[in-house]
């Protein structure tokens, strides 16, 4: 296995690995997948959850344990939906996947060149799947005239020490470069598709193209290139455009569209090399921190609830209300920010809104202190220049703030009472 | 979100409820309002799984899909709800008014005497959020291209005469429901967000149970607790006790509950196809049976996710109708009714299903007219409601305060002189005020009857004074024509009053062409894509006709 030249310093690379698995306890760990990768790169700043994805932890079995279960699932409807689109297409030897592939890839027409689709052991164990499809990679490359279909490949990619395999619907080489196909069973209907689904279907696209990457440079015997605005060009290279196939209208036939995921390669990228400097974050873990889920011999918890709950809150989390629909631990987070009173709870943009006011308590003590003050002056004239944006967050909301009093008639006591849940009740 | 809307989220955060955006109701709401509960089967684009619907909260009707996948059960659905529906849709088409117009002859010039009618009320149609909206419109477009068997060819997979007439009605309420301030059909949720603010993010608030937990938290729990509750609660069986408003079911009752259900349907439908095909036939009358038990089963656990939320909506219209109405609601109701009536004349007068996709005509009025209408709503809602205004005086786009002095003054540059009153206002309010700057006096009396908007009053910023915090106006009109003003119409000294930097009345934008007037740049005029020529193979099947019929697997 020549998989360890994609690791930059192989003398950091075990203690770093050694030190996730002592967070992660004896529990298996679990393995990234392209969409907890994409999920990753969605919310960048969260340390917590690098590190946690980091160590392999079940993060659905940690929020459980936390008193606040993921609320995901997949409908069954919807997973059986998935399945038959896609063997509506690989059936009867790819027939329905040709026709997208000639209209987008040029693929000739009947009997102009065969589609090759070599086997790639899709039985065995992941490492010989791997070695396999860069096998397969590289013999489709050699001949620039042949067309391959490689149908569910499996990638190596090395993540912050760890290794991931990701898993593509499908990839076509040709003319020594390869194409992602991603399939999808969101309709596009009269043309447009729903464009979170297209986006998210992107992100986890470019995590193959991401790990396509790495194979081509590793058959080519390099390392692969750091600089985000080259495309690589070697053979069996990927494309920086994917072909999205996906029902049309409210049939079950294909229609394709090919996405450029130039800009979510980018994020991706920039997002997992930030990964193999989680050892800082560790720096800062408490000494004792861990999230060991299994239990000991008695069934009893290796770790209490608290325990595990004092060593999430040591890593610091970048919580906002989309992490509800795309992280195990959204809950939990919402909670905590709820308790510390934080004004994310409200929404990204709110602390855009509110300067360096970070507390709701904070807030409104800005928008009561100021009214009460302000009333009846000028209240431009108050902050002087050399103010910094806080005292002028603070102004803007008690300025809001009389208006708000002013337009629904309320004293201004009510407004800036700040005994907590008591105020509403009285009103 | 503005500031005033943060501010209000805060102030929900620390009460533990939901807190007003508000002073009056916004949208116009139906005295007999149809309340529909869509379903929609996971997986599969626009399928339908169920529906409740009715104008009596103490009547919900039912119509459910028991196998989501078969198409014939799918079109007896989609009859059955055209069937309940269409009455109700069609129950304001029969009572009109005459509305006088002038048309001018498009060859003489001439201008001449017409009467419009115009429905007198029109339908309205409440979802619980904009994904129900959104599936609506899913319905409507899978629906109204659809061949009956009352078509001359009709092809292979007809559907009920009466089910593309629904997907025509769907598309235009949908397609409606675009133009902001429109009430023809409305979502629960954004009626609430409108009017209420709580203490979590708009993200949140799409959930409606969660939302309306704010409004009425049971005793001893704060809004976010029982909005989480809402949210996330569980029976011992794994689920949720309070099911999500749709139109997508939890994943844990697809899994567990529906998923089995459909699968004893599917179980006793084969058995009863096996006692057809086999003659012998005593088994029949036991099979049929089976299938009834299979359905109502269905009816029961589909009724049991959709009632909750049934009576969330009709909650939710409770909690509006205590708010007094705006005073322009009227004047925008009767937007809704020319565009129900418009709609109604269409299918009279036997044209073809709306397109797929809009030509370029169609699409650019649609587009000037969601902007009028939006500055519209601004405009009116700012003056219906002292805290909408509020956003204004926030953005320095408006003013309020108290009169200290009216000084006469007198244009003197024509033949007889003019009034021109200065009018001194202290404000707290920071305005972007510039010297000579127009301003616009809002005079509530005009603007809360007459539907035709406040009489303008329109001035000049003719000083400004920080240090006093005073803004002199100049007036310039509505002041009668006499060379004194007309008594009453300029504010007295002590009064307090309101002026925006923005005018009260939208202006219409300029005219566009007659669709087959269409310029060339603009794809010119319709139809025009499907005649011979060079148009390459994808636009040629994009644009091919409204008649087009698909395939429906």
């Amino acid at each position: 296995m020549n998989v360890s030249t994609n690791v930059p310093s192989t003398g950091h690379f075990e203690p770093l690995a050694q030190r996730l698995a002592d967070l992660r306890g004896p529990a298996p760990q679990r393995s990234l997948n392209a969409r907890a990768l994409a999920a990753l790169a969605a919310n960048p700043g969260c340390h917590r959850r690098a590190v946690l994805d980091a160590a392999g932890v079940d993060k659905s079995a940690l929020a459980a344990r936390l008193g606040r279960p993921a609320p995901f699932g997949q409908s069954p409807f919807a997973l059986a939906r998935g399945v038959i689109f896609e063997s509506r297409l690989k059936e009867d030897d790819y027939t329905a996947l040709l026709e997208p592939l000639r209209r987008h890839l040029g693929l000739p027409a009947d009997g102009g060149a065969p589609l090759a689709v070599p086997d790639l052991l899709r039985r065995s164990g992941p490492a010989v799947r791997a070695e396999r499809t860069a096998a397969a990679l590289a013999e489709a490359a050699a001949d620039p005239q042949a067309w391959t279909l490689l149908d569910h490949p499996l990638l190596r990619l090395t993540v912050a020490g760890s290794t991931a395999y990701l898993e593509p619907d499908a990839v076509v080489v040709h003319d020594g470069r390869c194409t992602v196909i991603e399939i999808k069973s969101f309709p596009v209907l009269d043309g447009s598709a729903d464009p979170a689904k297209v986006g998210a279907a992107a992100r986890q696209a470019a995590v193959y193209v991401l790990a396509l990457q790495e194979t081509a440079a590793t058959l080519a015997g390099r390392e692969a290139d750091r600089n985000p605005y080259v495309e690589q060009r070697l053979p069996g290279s990927p494309r920086l455009s994917v072909l999205l196939v996906c029902p049309k209208d409210f049939s079950n036939r294909p229609t394709a569209v090919t996405v450029d995921v130039r800009r979510e390669l980018a994020t991706t990228r920039r997002q997992l090399s930030r990964m193999t400097g989680i050892g800082r974050l560790l720096d800062a873990l408490p000494p004792g921190a861990g999230f060991d889920l299994t239990s000991d011999g008695t069934g009893a918890p290796t770790r209490s609830a608290e325990q595990l709950a004092e060593s999430v809150e040591a890593v610091p989390a970048a919580y906002s209300p989309d992490c509800l629909s795309t992280c195990e631990l959204g809950f939990h987070c919402r909670a905590r920010a709820r308790c510390g009173d934080r004004v994310e709870q409200l929404g990204r943009g709110v602390r855009g809104e509110l300067g360096s006011i970070r507390t709701v308590t904070e807030a409104l003590a800005a928008a009561g202190a100021g009214t009460t003050a302000e009333r009846g002056a000028r209240p431009d004239t108050s902050p002087g220049d050399d103010e910094d944006n806080a005292d002028e967050a603070a102004a803007r909301l008690a300025y809001a703030a009389a208006l708000r009093a002013e337009a629904l008639g309320r004293p201004l006591a009510a407004v800036t009472a700040d005994a907590p849940a008591g105020a509403g009740a009285a009103r | 979100m503005s500031l005033l809307g943060t501010l209000a989220r805060l102030e929900a955060v620390r009460s533990g409820r939901a807190e007003p955006l508000a002073t009056v109701r916004h949208r116009h709401l139906s005295d007999r309002p149809m309340v529909v509960v869509p379903l929609t089967a996971a997986g599969e684009a626009g399928a339908p799984l169920a529906v409740m619907l009715g104008t009596d909260r103490s009547a919900p009707r039912l119509h459910i899909v028991p196998q989501p996948l078969n198409r014939t059960l799918r079109f007896d659905f989609l009859a059955e709800l055209a069937a309940d529906l269409l009455p109700y849709l069609e129950s304001f088409a029969t009572e009109v008014e005459q509305i006088e117009g002038s048309e001018k002859d498009p060859e003489t010039g001439e201008k001449s005497q017409v009467f419009r009618e115009l429905c007198t009320d029109a339908p309205q149609l409440i979802v619980p959020n904009s994904a129900g909206v959104h599936h609506l419109a899913l319905l409507g477009r899978s629906t109204r291209f659809r061949r009956t068997v009352e078509d001359d060819e009709p092809g292979p997979y007809p559907a009920p005469a009466r089910v593309p007439l629904l997907g025509r009605w769907l598309t235009h309420l949908t397609d409606r429901a675009q133009v902001p301030g429109s009430s023809l059909l409305l979502a629960m949720t954004g009626l609430l967000s409108r009017h209420w603010a709580t203490g979590q993010s708009h993200l949140e608030d799409q959930h409606l149970a969660a939302r309306l937990a704010w409004h009425a938290p049971p005793a001893g729990l704060t809004g976010a607790e029982a909005a989480e509750r809402a949210e996330s609660a569980r029976d011992e069986a794994g689920q949720l006790l309070h099911p999500p408003a749709g139109p997508a079911t939890d994943p844990r009752f697809d899994e567990l509950v529906l998923g089995p259900a459909i699968a004893r349907y599917d179980a006793a439908a084969a058995a009863l196809l096996h006692t057809v095909q086999e003659p012998g036939g005593t088994d029949a009358r036991q099979a049929r049976a089976a299938v009834r038990t299979a359905v109502e089963q269905l009816r029961t656990v589909l009724s049991q996710v959709l009632l909750p939320t049934w009576h969330d909506v009709w909650h939710g219209l409770d909690l509006l109708r205590a708010l007094p109405p705006g005073g322009h609601l009227a004047e925008r109701w009767t937007g809704d009714r020319w565009s129900y009536t418009g709609h109604r004349d269409r299918l009279a007068a036997g044209e073809p299903p709306q397109p797929r996709q809009d030509d370029a005509v169609t699409a650019a009025r649609k587009l000037a007219q969601r902007e009028r209408e939006q500055a519209r709503l601004d405009v009116q809602e700012a003056l219906d409601d002292p805290l909408a205004m509020a956003e204004h005086r926030l953005a320095g786009e408006a003013f309020s305060g108290v009169v200290t002095e009216v000084v006469p003054d007198y244009d003197t540059s024509g033949r007889s002189p003019k009034p021109r009153p200065l009018v001194t206002v202290r404000t707290a309010d920071r305005p972007h005020a510039d010297l000579g700057r127009e301003a616009h006096r809002v005079r509530e009396a005009a603007s809360s009857e007459s539907g035709g908007g406040p009489s303008a009053q329109k001035a000049v910023i003719a000083a400004v004074d920080p240090a006093e915090g005073t803004i002199t106006l100049r007036m310039l009109s509505g002041m009668g024509r006499r060379k004194e003003p007309e008594p009453g119409s300029l504010p007295e000294p002590g009064e307090r009053v309101t002026f925006t930097l923005f005018e009260l009345t939208v202006r219409q934008s300029a005219p566009l062409p007659e669709p087959d007037d269409t310029p060339w740049t603009h794809g010119g005029p319709p139809g025009a894509a499907s005649a011979p020529g060079p148009v390459p193979a994808a636009t040629a099947g994009s644009t091919a006709g409204s008649t087009a019929t698909e395939e429906w697997e």
